[in-house]
């Protein structure tokens, strides 16, 4: 017990074979040197942390799915989205059955229509001695992938091409549309709508954000007085009020992208400010410091060191706005604003469910609403989950 | 030299962490003892499980946290009428357990700084501690803050005592804060790292300080820190932790002098080192924290241990034993009495 | 304090102009000017228009002048008291407003009630029992209230409770008291109404600022303080409520600045649906029927509620954090 040991010599306390942080350790100077910090990419690092929440993923999967819907919503619908049938008004949604006389195979049962004598409404009962039998990839309308592709196939429909009357999962509204297919349709202008709106947010956001953070002195002085003036303003008025006053005869393409711009206009200032933030906190960083040091070029730094670390938190800070902007759109087309017939959105298509008469008539009429929920829920929680993974100490 | 009834006797105190991924044994059998009006000095790395140990000794260990078993013995009146009582067998918050917080056992906290509430006054938050333990108005309670808070070396205290804690500086903040411990003339104060996070000269102060309060009062003191020197210059017994368990325990100038185990010798050894390391509270220290998830079988000090004894350390985990007359130590170098299991 | 008060205070009238002219820009981005739209509603209504009274109406706005003038015009008469006569209603826009206006402001005076008195005990419930049954029912139900639109919640309520109880919730008012001048009966009537789109509208607010006070308050729980606290004996509800209660409500009065303004604004699109008589569906009227000069004072009132729940949050988080009275004055 002659030889004492030199504190230097010390290994380290305790070496994990877990690859998130390892842990070295010492009192305070102890041994610092034997930190062993296994450094993996910071994406790695975000994806194993957004794993572990199991809702998160579960969300991730519903927004994939209605992605994958607003990609190509003519594979999921059952008729032109457009197509009018006067003899079928107000159907209900027919119910889809699995399991027929002989097993597994969908169908439903054809309708037939009654007009009741007192209120000269059509009344609709399901016919039990006609089953429709459903299939799975059948040949329907013709329509386009991506606008480039032409087919017909459709993930579900009439399997048999002798029957002609069509069916309604969600039933029709008073011109007899189908109010599936037009769901499907909303889905991709809705949610790309929000999609594009955030896009231009964050376009700005990270631009002025990056820049008044960045630079400070009057340049931040006069961006963050912008910021708050933006947004003491009421956004509900100010947006209702541009929106009306785009010219009536405005393409839907038109009306489509000044209802994204108006709605960029006041949603970047919340990407503005915490890309600012971000940037301020950031500055303060060794690393940054070193790399100033050692005479990077300022776009270098904010491009090759600085927004790379907090690129997670731009994601998930716009994963979460992007169903505020759905809802945004939603309810300024709701409220015949905003995109406008023959525009199918989410918003246009609750239009028609506007006053209790007509919801009393037809409750099925509410359903955009249901995805209008199911979407923004989904988005908020995957972007919820996101963010905590980027930011588990926050 | 050992008295029969100490203020404070812990023994076998375990506290587990049941985290998601694993369980953490912050604290795995520590033992020591406390006299009356003694200063006892816990020294160990920063995640060695100090501060767990006495906020188990208080009872405010949070979940996931729980107190999983051990003996907490605290004798208030000295031997004299009802005994000692097992603060262990308390629930948390009872109102026993409650009275004895913060009256009979005080404490002064890691982070002085952020131990005061920002928005309430220090006055509001000492007197506090007052109105709870003691049947006075709030008058007197202000009365009585005052008067602390110039035994503290408080400058101006009746002007001070309206003060938010982020107006003061970290000496005056660091003395608010034992002038708080000390309202209801405890029997025991715990300071935890108090000096940690002030600079050299107010921290010479501050254990100037603790030091005369202590003699006056004659209030018995666990003194945590992992700072060797500053244990050198206010503790009368020492209890040397690592991960969770106790090395060696021993009177101040033994451990100096004669360091038995491998470990507090390591510590020793290191001294330099940490008077050259910088004195701001470094935030990466969390970082680095020994986690005691994977905690070495046997004795968790062997993978450091230049005394390593190959199938023994690595198989056994060893016992606190004496070792001498004076000293205690946890080390199979010295005898062979091993846990069971 | 007070300096800081009257620092606020000077800022108001520069915030107002801006806001007027933002206003006034809302209003003119239109095209055409509104005599056009009023020749072309006239016209339609079958009814000739003279050219003289064309002229009359352009020369009484200034329609034929600069645009600097045309505001200068507007502002005045705005700040003489004169806020026009709305084209469509044929009646002066001060008496279409005034009663609304008090209406929207009761809705949304309640809302805020409500809403802070629903999420605070939510929040520090399930802050204070994280993980419990509770707190992952309040947690289900907040992602609910903030992904359901107002008016979606107000469409299926209304159908529900049409469909189920047969009764209308629309309105503020019995249909005897609409009309009728204002009464302690009429009040009463007036209150057994608003519960109703109070708590519609109130419902996402409430999602979030519960969610909100959780998890500041899960953040305060975990401060230092805390202890301090608990080892000086405290019980542990009245250290709660004393402490991270009060921190963790601190950066919640900031929201006041914008929740009370959209509380205001907001209503607009359920009180459409409920079809009440406050200024929002006056507005959507406006808008659609660009009866531009009635548009543009109701935004300006918007604005300036804005404003006000802006000072009034500014003012109180000055009353309550100490921190922040030091650094501004
Ligand atoms: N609230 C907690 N949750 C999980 N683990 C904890 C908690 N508090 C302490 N620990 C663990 O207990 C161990 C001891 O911590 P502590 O007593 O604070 O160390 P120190 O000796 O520096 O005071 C650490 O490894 C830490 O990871
Ligand atoms: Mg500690």
């Amino acid at each position: 017990m002659t030889t004492q040991p030199s504190a230097k010599s010390i290994p380290p306390l305790t070496e994990r074979d877990d690859d998130q942080h390892a842990v070295g350790g010492g009192l305070s100077g102890f041994d610092a040197s034997a930190e062993a910090i296994y450094v993996a990419p910071n994406w790695k690092l975000v994806w194993w942390r957004f794993r572990k929440h199991r809702l998160a993923v579960f969300s991730g999967v519903v927004t994939l799915i209605i992605v994958t819907i607003a990609l190509v919503p003519g594979f999921f619908s059952t008729q032109p989205p457009e197509q009018i049938d006067s003899l079928r008004t107000f159907i209900p949604p027919q119910r889809i059955h699995f399991f027929g006389p002989d097993g597994f195979g969908p169908y439903v049962y054809d309708i037939t229509g009654q007009r009741n004598p007192t209120t000269l409404m059509m009344e609709w009962v399901p016919d039990e001695s006609k089953p429709i039998p459903l299939g799975f990839f059948v040949r329907g309308y013709d329509y386009e992938i991506l606008g480039l592709i032409p087919t017909n196939i459709h993930l579900i429909g009439v399997s048999d091409p002798a029957i002609i009357s069509p069916v309604h999962f969600l039933g029709t509204d008073r011109l007899g549309r189908d109010q599936w297919s037009r769901l499907m349709y909303g889905t991709q202008v809705s949610l790309s709508i929000g999609l594009v709106a955030v896009i231009l947010s964050i376009f700005l956001g990270v631009l002025l954000g990056g820049i008044s953070g960045y630079f400070g002195g009057w340049i931040d002085m006069i961006i963050q007085r912008l910021i708050e003036l933006l947004q003491s303003l009421p956004p509900i008025p100010i947006w209702m009020a541009l929106t009306a006053a785009m010219p009536r005869d405005w393409t839907v393409e038109q009306v489509y992208f000044a209802i994204t711009i108006i709605l960029s206009l006041i949603g970047w200032t919340t990407m503005g400010r915490e890309v600012r933030g971000r940037f301020l906190a950031l500055r303060e960083e060794d690393f940054v410091t070193a790399a100033e040091l050692i005479g990077c070029s300022k776009p270098r730094i904010i491009f090759r060191h600085m927004v790379p670390t907090f690129m997670s938190h731009i994601i998930a800070a716009s994963t979460l706005a992007i169903p505020v902007m759905i809802i945004n759109e939603t309810f300024l087309s709701f409220l015949g604003l905003g995109l406008r017939p023959p525009a199918i959105s989410w918003g246009v298509l609750l239009q028609e469910a506007q006053n209790l008469q007509s919801v009393a008539t037809a409750p099925w009429l509410l359903l955009p609403g249901l995805a209008v929920v199911i979407t923004v829920l989904a988005l908020n929680i995957l972007g919820d989950g996101l963010r905590d993974a980027a930011d588990p100490y926050s | 030299m050992s008295n029969p009834t100490p203020l404070l006797s812990v023994r076998n105190l375990k506290t587990y962490f049941d985290l998601d991924e694993g369980q953490v044994k912050a604290v795995d059998g520590v033992s020591f003892d406390v006299q009356p009006g003694q200063v006892v000095g816990i020294v160990g790395e920063s995640g060695c499980g100090k501060s767990v140990t006495i906020k188990s000794v208080l009872r405010i260990i949070q979940p996931p946290g729980r107190l999983v078993e051990g003996e907490i013995l605290f004798n208030p009146d000295n031997g004299g009428g009802q005994g000692p009582i097992d603060l262990a067998k308390f629930d948390p918050n009872s109102k026993q357990m409650r009275a004895i917080r913060g009256k009979d056992i005080a404490l002064i906290p890691q982070e002085p700084m952020a131990a005061f509430s920002p928005v309430h006054t220090i006055g509001n938050q000492i007197m506090e501690a007052i109105l709870l333990h003691q049947p006075v108005t709030k008058k007197e309670a202000r009365q009585i803050t005052i008067e602390r808070l110039r035994e503290v070396g408080v400058p101006s205290p009746q002007d001070r005592i309206d003060a938010y804690s982020w107006e003061l500086s970290g000496g005056l903040r660091q003395r608010a804060m034992i002038a708080m411990a000390l309202a209801c003339n405890p029997k025991l104060l715990i300071a935890d790292e108090p000096t940690t996070a002030i600079d050299v000269t107010t921290q010479a102060q501050i254990l100037n300080l603790l030091r005369n309060l202590q003699q006056q009062h004659n209030t018995a003191i666990i003194f945590i820190t992992h700072d060797l020197g500053v244990i050198a210059q206010i503790a009368d017994y020492v209890v040397v932790m690592y991960l969770g368990r106790v090395m060696e325990t021993g009177p101040v100038d033994d451990i100096f002098h004669a360091p038995q185990h491998p470990y507090t010798r390591a510590l020793l050894e290191s001294i330099p080192t940490i008077q050259s390391a910088p004195r701001e509270p470094l935030p990466t220290i969390a970082g680095s924290i020994p986690h005691p998830f994977n905690r070495p079988p046997g004795c968790p000090f062997f993978p450091r241990c230049p005394d390593f004894i190959p199938d023994t350390c690595n198989a056994q985990t060893p016992t606190l034993q004496p070792i001498n007359q004076r000293q205690s130590a946890s080390c199979f170098l010295y005898h062979d009495e091993a846990e069971e299991n | 304090m007070l300096q800081y008060i009257i620092k606020r205070l000077l800022l108001l009238p520069f915030l107002l102009f801006i806001f007027s002219v933002i206003a006034f820009a809302l209003i003119q981005a239109p095209p055409g000017d509104f005599v056009t739209s009023y020749i072309a509603e006239l016209a339609a209504g079958g009814s000739a228009v003279e050219q003289a009274q064309i002229d009359a109406l352009r020369e009484q706005y200034g329609l034929d002048q600069p645009m600097t003038v045309q505001y200068v015009k507007w502002i005045t008469r705005i700040l003489q008291g004169d806020l026009g006569v709305s084209l469509d209603w044929k009646k002066p826009n001060a008496e279409l407003i005034g009663e609304r206006l008090a209406l929207t402001l009761l809705l949304g005076l309640f809302t805020f009630i409500f809403t802070w008195a629903v999420a605070i005990p939510i929040g520090i419930y399930s802050a204070t029992h994280q993980y419990s049954a509770l707190d992952y029912f309040f947690t289900i139900f907040n992602y609910f209230g903030i992904a359901t639109p107002t008016f979606m919640t107000a469409l299926v309520v209304m159908w529900l409770a049409f469909k189920y109880f047969g009764v209308s919730v629309t309105g503020l008012f019995s249909p005897e008291y609409i009309d009728a001048p204002w009464s302690w009966a009429k009040f009463m009537d007036l209150l057994s109404h608003i519960w109703f789109p109070m708590v519609i509208l109130g419902l996402d607010g409430t999602a979030r600022l519960a969610r909100v006070m959780r998890a500041n308050l899960l953040d305060e729980l975990k401060k230092p303080y805390m202890e301090m606290a608990r080892a000086k004996g405290m019980s542990e509800w009245r250290l709660v409520m004393k402490y991270p209660v009060r921190l963790a409500l601190n950066p919640l009065i900031s929201t006041i600045g914008w929740y009370l303004p959209l509380l205001f604004s907001g209503s607009v699109i359920v009180a459409t649906v409920l079809n009440l008589p406050t200024i929002g569906p006056l507005l959507l009227r406006a808008l659609i029927t660009q009866d531009m000069f009635l548009a543009g004072i109701i935004i300006l009132i918007y604005c300036g509620l804005a404003i006000i729940g802006t000072l009034i949050s500014d003012i109180l988080l000055a009353w309550i954090d100490p921190r922040i009275r030091m650094e501004e004055s």
